[in-house]
């Protein structure tokens, strides 16, 4: 047979259940037949790619049954391209949609910084008593007094008899 | 699977056994000390062992099917792509052969790419497969895809 591969899509429609009738038979729903996909993992699809042939490709695959020394490389090619879409190598082709990708992050992430920035003026009230430079020294001043962590931590550091930070 | 692929002719260097899998501790666990005892003598299971000469057998046999159909050609090649192994020479030519009596020279030259692809970063695999299987592609008339030029963009 020539058009095997072919034959093999048809199949799906010969059994459609018409409960006996033959005027209404179902229309076969594209979804439903096997699609053509390029894969490096299923090199040969289900169904070649071109299925209406042109007159031109159906004498090409009359002579295709022949000697395939006989046809030439365009020829080959031309076949090639009836079954297949892509090509390996084209199908294995990266592109350049990451670099778009990175940018559009970067881009992405320097608006939110802005739109933070913008938050921290206008939107936030003022930070409490707690952080002015004056009540930060009273602070730290009752920390030592109290002696915190004197054996190995913060008051261990401070030099009592000299009133000053150790050397 | 893992088949070695020992030299059919004199002269030829490649002893080297082609496996795909990465780690060098996993080919290790894979090695065998001989291949002519079915009951191997180390068993990852209660069952039997394939050896490389059966396996390959049996794809050669599954190919050379003479009245063999497209779907018995398409299903073989996708399953046999799906294994982590590159074929040997006599399965592809087992299966070239079964694309010429289908008529198909497209699938035969998307065997051959497919293969190529297969074998990843071992760039030795492919030339060597090309030169084994030169006296059949010229018998059947089969161009590589180097030949017609679409194994470039």
């Amino acid at each position: 047979p020539n058009f095997s591969l072919r034959l093999s899509a048809r199949w799906h429609t010969s059994f459609r259940p018409t409960g006996g009738r033959e005027q209404g038979v179902a229309k076969v729903e594209e979804y439903t037949l096997p699609a053509y996909f390029d894969r490096r993992e299923n090199p040969l699809p289900d169904v070649c790619y071109v299925q209406n042939l042109s007159p031109e490709q159906k004498s090409l695959k009359e002579k295709e049954i022949g000697s395939w020394a006989a046809l030439s490389n365009e020829e080959k090619i031309a076949l090639y391209r009836i079954s297949f879409k892509q090509s390996f190598a084209e199908m294995n082709q990266g592109s350049s949609e990451w670099k778009s990708v990175v940018g559009g992050m970067m881009f992405l992430i320097g608006f939110t910084g802005l739109v933070v920035l913008w938050q921290r003026k206008y939107v936030y009230g003022p930070v409490p008593h707690t952080f002015d430079a004056e009540y930060k020294a009273k602070e730290l001043q009752r920390t030592l007094d109290m002696r915190m962590n004197p054996v190995e931590g913060f008051a261990s550091k401070w030099d009592y008899e000299n009133k000053q930070w150790k050397k | 699977m893992n088949p070695r692929l020992s030299p059919t002719h004199c002269g030829t260097m490649f002893r080297a056994v082609f496996r795909l899998s990465a780690t060098g501790a996993r080919s290790l666990a894979r090695s065998r000390p001989c291949y002519s005892a079915p009951s191997a003598t180390r068993c990852y299971s209660h069952g039997k062992v394939e050896t490389d000469e059966e396996f390959d057998a049996r794809w050669v046999t599954y190919f050379s099917k003479p009245d063999i159909d497209g779907w018995e050609l398409r299903k073989g090649m996708n399953t046999l792509i799906g294994y982590d192994l590159v074929p040997e020479a006599k399965i592809l030519d087992s299966a070239l052969r079964a694309c010429r009596r289908l008529n198909d020279l497209a699938s035969a030259i998307r065997i051959l790419e497919a293969v190529k692809d297969k074998a990843g970063p071992h760039k030795d695999i492919y030339p060597y497969l090309i030169q084994e299987l030169k006296p059949t592609l010229s018998e059947l008339g089969i161009s590589t895809p180097e030949e017609l030029g679409i194994d470039k963009l």
